[in-house]
């Protein structure tokens, strides 16, 4: 229902207009006179939406601006002065001259019949009608209905009295779906439903069945929408204008009293959102169609699984205990830090000032990590802090600066629009990025091309009316054979933009590069050997991205995690530079991010080499300016990264670790390795929402705050820095800067920062790239793409536009290495990973909502021939064994893998993939390889002895002793 | 390499690491060889790392690759703690 709802000028709500038919983009525009106002639009532009922007409301039902129109309802119609006739407004079009009447007595008394008919149709006790949730009672109103002059006798959808005829065409009610409810009742069969399923979100689960009065709206094959091709995406909710489709948090909880605009702290798209508010509880999450991100479009996690922030397993006041074998002790927020000022300083004392650091997260605030990177630099006195983008995205910024200069993306979400050719390479947008890919699909749907560089066939290389052109199904570890190859093509074939290379790039760097990729083992017939993908494919598809028009690349993890995932990522911006796409709208080379804040977190100096904006820990003039700001010297040599924090951990030099939000025990490969660095750690303070896995081998756990419940930024994969904002107060009392604050303060200095605006005063003033975010500029704005400065006071869509950041862009050689992780008689099968879309990342947020109905554990995906050689059958217990470790989970059988290829996902904490995977890392950057894994899969018959002693390690390490309650 | 060793010792990694470096710039042009390597473990090694590094070399650089030796010249050795 209703963000078609508009609440006037209520300050509690935010304030969304409706304009009924899509915003048409053309250089032509016409003016017309509608109730005698004169209003000029772009030409295409419908009457109604004209109407609209003049601030003239004509009523309708089977219209939103969201999805094209369709004109069933006959609610909008309008007089056209020297025309006959009633044409609807929302499919007319404006025209030059024209004279528009949208309020008449004819037009009144067709309206009024409209509704009569409809409401004599629907219950009377809808109680979204009676919350005011439903458009029906709204436009009964607008029009004057008074009365219903043909009661509800006679053939409706209305459920059976006991006694009476009625209802001959009565449907149940579906439940199904954990997040709203549809009451075919309800329905007035205006497939604004069925548009949005199709166009915002590209699934196409709903149809009309049954024709006329008995039709109806479905899922799938008249099916519960549980069991239909429905993602849960909530797009169909929103634009239902009665209360067939409906939340069933509305349905519990009423309308909400306020709301306010955030952004979703789940993936690197960051949607952004109006939190509906009821006092202290969320009643609903609606996508904003202000989000420059979203654009009023959402998945089921940001929409709907919210859940968590209020889930019973959050602990909410700070923990102590001697021993990681000991229960946890709960203490006031005082001896917390009072004990972690004595600890540190007493480790310091004694290991040496390099024996401490810090891990920042991607899921906290922009402000939140600038703090943790500053405690450990100023307070700790040393540079070793790190986040988990290590572990996802950390050749991203290798590659990127060393080639064009800056370490990330280079388009906003709107540049697909622009796009001919797509080429998606180790990434699955459908369930790692849903917004993105929905915005995809609809370019695609539109006639761009698409390229698929994957081992698995992911979602996307056919959904309906979407196929690939190209799928490359490579084998794990090979993408740069593959993407040397396809530059080998364009090299070869002469398809390269000679005129942009020149002109943005080094001519002798280039031609350096062309001789290597000409080499002959680099060409497509050499690499169809190791990498399994043919000769033919390679060269299709890089004449495609070559020739095709704009060509955009697209990439995730499946490109970066592997050890020789920077490479990748230069093969990738070399392919861009050579083929000249790089630098407008419709091009360029883009990282989806995985969490919300990962681009945040990298920008903000989370690694142990960089100030915040990149600038290298050597700098000296870097250095000068903090030096001066802080009061402090800082060291100018690289500090420890994750993996090197753990090895030192095990050598006895490294003691003491503070993790904010992150889960590395889980997240970070070769757990046991990851086990044995924090075992060997005296203080290990872990600062989160939930007992996480890590905080099994903690000492201190300081609780954490969600999102809802404190001010800050979140910037996304576009570089979009966006507003969160606290719409409650924290459960645990503090926000996540505050208790860093405090901790340093328990260390000797003197913070003293009010409100995050003021950090973010401070990032600015000390970064170039920053210098003119502002959170009265965000607050006009909406959101800012950095770089925002003086040269660019509104943010940066798109990159290098004139030239690269770095000068002139740089070609790299990139020699295919293969890995060390070979498969052979032991383990003959690669493992590879990934992620679903209802759950997110460790799964600590999701597993703790309703989302766990769409994955309830992770399941190895085999192929066919490679379980039938085995004995395995679909849903059997099978044993996963690298040579790290063993793990059991469920199988199942599926052609998505090739032959020798398996894939698992890593959300549940019992499945324990990454006991599996190995320590090999990137070259450069020590991301982890994750996505090649030499394994052998047998069958088995549960859990293996490991799974259960963690279980149980896990049951023990989680005892709290509570404080008493004070009187 | 065997297949079934678990995940290599602090020494060995570290020593596999540098190679790793050096597997990629003996890819690059021959002038930006071993300075590459230099310039890569200056800024992202920390000198715990380096010092160690150091002394793997001085008892004899057992396994290290000759681009990573050749490159020691002009890797920064860490100030004393
Ligand atoms: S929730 Fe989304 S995917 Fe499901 S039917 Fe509605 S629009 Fe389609
Ligand atoms: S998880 Fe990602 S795509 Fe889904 S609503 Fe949140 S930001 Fe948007
Ligand atoms: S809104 Fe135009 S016909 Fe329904």
């Amino acid at each position: 229902m209703c963000g078609t709802q508009e609440r006037g000028t209520d300050k509690r709500f935010v304030e969304e207009i409706d304009y009924g038919t899509p915003a048409v983009r053309s250089d032509k525009t016409v003016t017309l006179t509608i109730d005698g106002q004169s209003v000029t639009v772009p030409e295409g532009t419908s009457i109604m939406r004209a109407a609209r922007e003049a601030g003239i409301a004509v009523p309708k039902l089977c219209a939103n601006d969201m999805v094209k129109s369709f004109g069933s309802c006959r609610l909008c119609l309008v007089e056209i002065e020297g025309k006959g006739g009633t044409p609807a407004s929302c499919t007319t079009p404006a025209m030059d001259g024209i004279s528009v009447n949208t309020q008449t007595d004819r037009l009144n008394t067709i309206r009024r019949g409209v509704m009569e008919l409809y409401m004599s149709d629907h219950p009377e006790d809808c109680a979204a009608c009676a919350a005011g949730d439903c458009e029906m009672a709204n436009m009964a109103e607008t029009v004057g209905l008074k009365q219903n002059r043909y009661g509800d006798e006679g053939a409706n959808h209305l459920e059976p009295s006991p006694i009476g005829e009625h209802g001959v065409n009565f449907k149940e009610l579906d439940v199904s779906n954990p997040y709203f409810a549809y009451d075919p009742s309800k329905c007035i069969v205006c497939s604004l439903c069925v548009r949005a399923c199709e166009e915002q979100q590209g699934t196409f689960a709903l149809t009309v069945e049954g024709r006329g009065f008995e039709s109806r709206i479905t899922a799938g094959m008249d099916e519960p929408f549980l069991q239909s091709e429905c993602v849960s995406c909530g797009a169909c909710v929103q634009a239902c204008p009665t209360g067939a489709l409906q939340e069933k948090s509305i349905i519990e909880m009423g309308m909400p009293d306020r709301s306010a605009v955030t952004t979703c702290a789940y993936c690197g798209v960051g949607c952004s959102f109006k939190a509906e508010m009821k006092g202290e509880e969320v009643v609903r999450m609606v996508p904003y169609k202000d989000g420059k991100a979203n654009r009023g479009h959402s998945c089921v996690k940001g929409r709907f699984a919210y859940g968590y922030a209020t889930h019973r397993d959050r602990i909410l006041n700070p923990m102590i205990r001697e021993k990681i074998t000991d229960p946890w002790r709960e203490v006031s927020w005082e001896e917390v830090y009072a004990h972690i000022g004595s600890e540190i300083g007493r480790i310091q004392k004694k290991y040496g000032r390099g024996s401490v650091g810090g891990i920042t997260s991607s899921r906290c605030t922009n402000e939140e990590t600038y703090l943790v990177q500053k405690l450990v630099r100023q307070v700790f006195g040393n540079n070793n802090v790190d986040t988990c983008a290590r572990v996802c995205h950390s050749p991203t910024g290798y590659g990127l600066k060393t080639t064009f200069g800056t370490s990330a993306g280079t388009q906003d979400f709107d540049s697909v629009e622009h796009s001919d050719v797509v080429l998606v390479i180790g990434a699955n947008p459908t369930d790692g990025h849903p917004v993105f890919a929905s915005r995809l699909k609809k370019r695609l749907r539109e006639g761009a091309k698409l390229i698929v560089l994957d081992p698995r066939r992911i979602d996307l290389v056919r959904t309906p009316h979407v196929e690939a052109s190209y799928h490359l199904p490579l084998k794990p570890g090979t993408n740069v054979a593959v993407l040397t190859a396809l530059a080998h093509v364009i090299v070869s074939e002469g398809l390269f933009d000679e005129a942009f290379i020149r002109e943005r790039c080094d001519w002798d760097e280039f031609q350096d590069w062309a001789s290597f990729v000409l080499q002959p083992e680099n060409s497509p017939e050499a690499v169809e050997k190791m990498s399994g993908v043919s000769a033919e494919l390679i060269r299709g598809a890089a004449r495609l991205y070559a020739t095709g028009g704009n060509g955009a690349i697209y990439y995730g993890l499946g490109v970066t995690e592997h050890s020789q995932g920077s490479t990748t990522v230069m093969a990738i911006a070399n392919l861009a530079m050579a083929t000249g796409n790089i630098g407008r709208p419709g091009v360029g080379v883009n990282p989806l991010r995985g969490q919300n804040n990962v681009q945040g977190s990298c920008d903000m100096g989370s690694f142990p080499h960089e100030m915040p904006g990149y600038r290298h820990i050597s700098e000296d003039a870097t250095r000068a300016i903090y030096e001066s700001l802080w009061g402090v010297k800082l060291d100018n040599e690289p500090g420890l990264r994750i993996p090197n924090m753990l090895d030192a951990a095990v050598d006895g030099s490294f003691k003491a670790l503070y993790v904010q939000g992150e889960d590395i025990l889980q997240s970070d490969p070769n757990t046991h390795h990851v086990a044995a660095g924090l075992e060997a750690m005296e203080c290990v303070i872990v600062h989160d929402l939930f007992l996480n896995e890590t905080a099994n081998y903690a000492h201190v756990f300081l609780p954490g705050s969600t999102f809802l419940e404190k001010d800050g930024t979140f910037t996304n994969a576009e570089r979009r820095i966006n507003r969160v904002r606290k719409v409650m107060e924290p459960k645990n009392g503090y926000a996540d800067w505050e208790v860093t604050q405090d901790m340093a303060r328990a260390l000797g200095q003197n913070w003293n920062y009010t409100h995050p605006s003021e950090i973010m005063a401070e990032i600015a003033a000390t970064t170039p790239s920053f210098a003119g975010v502002t959170y009265e500029l965000l607050e006009k704005e909406g959101s800012v793409q950095w770089p925002c400065n003086e040269k660019a006071p509104t943010g940066t869509p798109v990159m290098h536009i004139d030239g690269f950041v770095r000068g002139k862009g740089k070609f790299v050689r990139t020699a295919y290495v293969a890995t060390d992780e070979k498969v052979g008689p032991r383990f003959p099968l690669l493992l590879t990973t990934g992620r679903i879309l209802s759950q997110y990342n460790v799964g600590a947020q999701t597993r703790r909502t309703e989302n766990v109905v769409w994955h309830d554990e992770d399941l190895l995906e085999i192929h066919p021939f490679d379980a039938e050689n085995r004995g395995i059958r679909e849903g059997d217990w099978v044993k996963l064994k690298s040579r790290s470790g063993e793990t059991s989970l469920r199988a199942t059988i599926t052609e998505r893998v090739a032959p020798g290829v398996v894939y698992t996902t890593f959300h549940h904490p019992a499945t324990q993939a990454n006991v599996v995977t190995t320590e090999y890392s990137d070259w450069a950057t020590n991301c982890p390889e994750y996505k090649v894994t030499a394994v052998q899969v047998s069958p088995s018959n549960g859990p293996t002895e490991w799974q259960e002693d963690y279980e149980e390690h896990a049951r023990q390490s989680r005892r709290i002793v509570h404080v008493e309650a004070a009187e | 390499m065997s297949h079934d060793e678990k995940f290599k010792s602090g020494d060995e990694h570290l020593v596999y690491m540098a190679n790793q470096i050096a597997t990629f710039f003996t890819s690059q042009p021959e002038a930006e060889r071993a300075a590459g390597v230099a310039d890569h473990i200056n800024k992202f090694w920390e000198p715990r790392m380096r010092g160690r590094l150091f002394e793997i070399i001085e008892m004899g650089g057992d396994g290290l690759s000759p681009l990573v030796l050749e490159a020691s010249q002009t890797i920064n050795r860490p100030k004393a703690a």
